[in-house]
């Protein structure tokens, strides 16, 4: 079974080399060179020089211009940093980073160690895990591009609202005519909240019809040819049209030849405040309401032209960064996923048989086999993802459009915008990157320790 | 006893096997709805940039199975077209390319140092490289700046390439000192008694067995250089920049220039996605070693 992550594509060929998970070889080589420390020199020069100076003396020269106001002359103190927790910007930037640090990881582990666990014995995970690892490959530039497509709040471009909206109207009905209202000579009056209301009542055996105007083309474009309304005995019927010929030959409030039916229409009769009776318009756009309507007035809810729901606000202010989450851990769930089954690889198998035959079931076997022996692999991930989240910028940056970017502001960002953006103040932007150097000190300790440790075992 | 004892553990495995069948097939499904998931914010994209731009820009990527005659690679004409854009595309090159042969001959020369020559301080001089690791880009962005500025070379690609090449080196020194160092010293030895120098060791024996290595280390560089966008949107020169700089400039106007993204993602896209089927070992092996950056 070992082979289904043997031989998949996805497997880290020498996950030896990852970092957190080991430290080099303990042996310590000694020199077969004799000692020429002079040509140790040279081999380290040039490595020693760019380290140097584009490494080492930015992290001192980033603490010291800290202290420093915008201009860079006068001296002040730790005022940035006081700055950094006090401005509204970098507030939320520190908010939302604190956001990030929680659910990205998290998020990205757990979809990880499921399809892990998941395609373990599959033969053919190999595709899937290529699926889930691809965007690995791409830029975090084009992955903001991809999701900002997602994202759009059009349900007719964005595909996440096609789908919400869809799910939404198999619930619900959507309105059949929005923006559509009754022709203004044909005697309605409109209530406050959009409903039309005719003047004149309704009467048994002799049709009320009523012209509506301003349908959206696309709405009316398939629907049947209106058709008047019979008379009927002991019961109040009409129809509800669209009146309108193209190129205007069509007299105004009668039903021409070719003019469109609205179908769907909800009509309500009303009498002295109250609803006595209820229809749909039919396809040829005739309604049929019971005798109690007779004396009552016909009543067109503001439902039948209100706006269709329109989805969800992705990008909008509150949800923005959440969704600038969801696109994270598309593109980190499948690094999550390569690490944890190369070490599922390592757990032994007997482990959970023997747990099965104690008679633990699959998820008992998951939670107290499985999970405790993925911890070292586990904590790994999560810290990776941690360090990579803290510095979080490209996705940002492309995915937040410009209404709601300040609501998704991550430090990153906000050092980039105090630094070289609208509003400079490379002070400000020095004391963000000491914090971000500050945030990432604990694993960088823990690094060095764990490599001292190794050599000198 | 025995009998019925078999014929229920029979009965049981069979209620079992039922269930696994059941519970496989079911899994099969949603493993499918998964995939499919994954794949299409990716494929929405790649059909977007494929339709006629004059649709693109109204409607969703699926009115293409309604209307498939709406296909087309014009937005590609169009962009290949665009002298920013070919342009760009060059300077991605220009800046990927020597900065991944830096990183890895300048991370090879100390990496072999650090495994396998004596010097005073040898293993602290190795616990910094250790400890830059992890320092992120950030902390340099302003000082770099003003220092590229006062030697002249700010927004020049020369910049661009120097600087992914510093902070491509404490993961390339920490990757290649330590395969190197697994590298049998009876080879060094034998190679000595030869009468081969340090420069001699390096080339013949240390960087040919350092193959592996070096393909990991290659790859994943050339991959995070490429797909870099912060590093060039401040040290490039604006007026010819990186394929990732030039594309989040069109972005501002997202929603109406469909026909630009769509095709520019794509072709942004090719060459890390063919690096990704072609090398998916070395690929992955880098990513997942490199992956603290």
């Amino acid at each position: 079974m070992s082979t289904a992550t043997a031989d998949g594509a996805a497997t880290p060929g020498r996950a030896s080399s990852a970092p957190p998970a080991n430290g080099p070889s303990a042996k310590k080589p000694k020199s077969v060179m004799g000692t020429r420390p002079w040509l140790a020199a040279v081999f380290l020069l040039p490595a020693l020089v760019l380290l140097g100076a584009l490494v080492v003396y930015p992290i001192g020269y980033s603490v010291y211009r800290s202290l420093f106001d915008a201009s860079g002359n006068g001296f002040v103190g730790l005022d940035n940093y006081q700055e950094m927790f006090s401005d509204d910007a970098t507030k939320t930037a520190i908010k939302n980073n604190i956001i990030w640090l929680i659910l990205a990881p998290t998020v990205s582990t757990a979809l990880g160690l499921i399809f892990a666990v998941l395609t373990e014995r599959i033969r053919w995970a190999t595709a899937f895990k290529l699926v889930v690892f691809m965007p690995m490959a791409i830029s975090m530039l084009a992955a903001g591009i991809i999701f900002r497509l997602v994202y759009e709040q059009d349900p007719d471009k964005g595909v996440a609202n096609a789908m919400w909206v869809s799910v939404h109207d198999s619930f619900s009905e959507s309105p059949p005519f929005p923006g559509a209202h009754p022709r203004p000579a044909a005697g309605t009056t409109e209530s406050s909240s959009g409903a039309y209301t005719t003047n004149a009542t309704l009467k048994a055996g002799s049709p009320t019809s009523l012209p509506l105007v301003a349908a959206k083309r696309d709405d009316i474009s398939d629907a049947q040819d209106a058709k008047a309304a019979k008379p009927e005995a002991g019961k109040v019927t009409g129809t509800v049209w669209f009146d309108f010929t193209r190129g205007g030959l069509g007299k105004e409030g009668a039903i021409d030849k070719g003019e469109k039916a609205m179908a769907g229409l909800k009509v309500e009769a009303v009498k002295d405040g109250k609803v006595v009776g209820r229809a749909t318009t039919a396809a040829d756009g005739t309604y049929t309401l019971p005798a109690k309507a007779e004396g009552a007035q016909l009543r067109l809810p503001a439902w039948n032209f209100s706006e269709p729901y329109n989805g969800i606000d992705w990008l909008g202010p509150s949800l923005v960064t959440p969704a600038i989450i969801g696109s994270y851990v598309w593109i980190w769930a499948g690094f999550a996923m390569v690490l944890i089954a190369a070490g599922l690889a390592g757990v032994p198998r007997e482990l959970m048989e023997a747990a099965r035959m104690d008679g633990a079931n699959e998820w008992q076997v998951f939670r107290r086999v499985t999970v405790p022996m993925l911890a070292p692999v586990l904590s790994v991930v999560v810290v990776t993802l941690m360090i990579n989240v803290m510095k979080i910028f490209d996705l940002v940056y492309i995915i937040a459009p410009d209404p709601s970017k300040d609501d998704a502001n991550v430090l990153a960002l906000q050092l980039y915008q105090s630094s070289f953006g609208t509003d400079v103040n490379q002070g400000l932007g020095s004391a963000i990157a000491v914090l971000l150097l500050l945030l990432v000190m604990p694993i960088m300790i823990i690094n060095i320790r764990r490599i001292r440790r190794e050599s000198r075992r | 006893m025995t009998s019925a004892d078999t014929v229920v553990r029979a009965k049981q495995s069979l209620v079992a096997r039922i269930a696994a069948r059941a519970g496989g097939g079911a899994l099969r499904v949603v493993l499918i709805l998964v995939g499919l998931l994954w794949l299409m914010p990716t494929a929405g994209l790649l059909l977007s940039s494929l339709r006629d731009p004059a649709e693109a820009n109204i409607s969703g990527w699926w009115k293409v199975f309604s209307d498939p005659g709406q296909l087309t690679f014009s937005a590609y004409d169009d962009l290949l077209g665009n002298q920013q854009i070919t342009d760009s595309l060059w300077t991605t090159l220009a800046i990927t390319i020597p900065a991944t042969l830096l990183v890895v001959v300048i991370g090879a020369l100390a990496g072999f140092a650090f495994a396998w020559m004596d010097f005073p301080g040898r293993d602290w001089w190795f616990l910094i490289v250790v400890g830059l690791l992890v320092v992120p880009v950030q902390v340099a962005l302003i000082p770099v700046a003003k220092l590229f500025g006062e030697i002249g070379i700010f927004q020049t690609t020369t910049g661009v390439v120097l600087f992914h090449t510093a902070f491509g080196l404490p993961f390339a020194i920490f990757l290649l000192r330590n395969f190197f160092a697994e590298i049998p010293r009876e080879l060094l030895e034998a190679a000595r008694l030869d009468g081969a120098g340090e420069l001699r060791l390096f080339l013949r024996v240390v960087m040919p067995l350092g193959g592996p290595a070096i393909a990991s280390l290659g790859i994943f560089q050339f991959l995070w250089v490429w797909n870099d966008m912060l590093v060039a949107l401040i040290f490039a020169d604006g007026g010819n920049p990186p394929i990732t700089v030039a594309l989040q400039q069109q972005v501002r106007q997202f929603g109406n220039n469909i026909d630009i993204l769509g095709p520019g993602a794509f072709i942004s896209m090719v060459i890390p996605l063919a690096v990704f089927f072609a090398f998916q070992r070395q690929f992955v092996a880098g990513v997942m070693a490199g992956a603290v950056k």
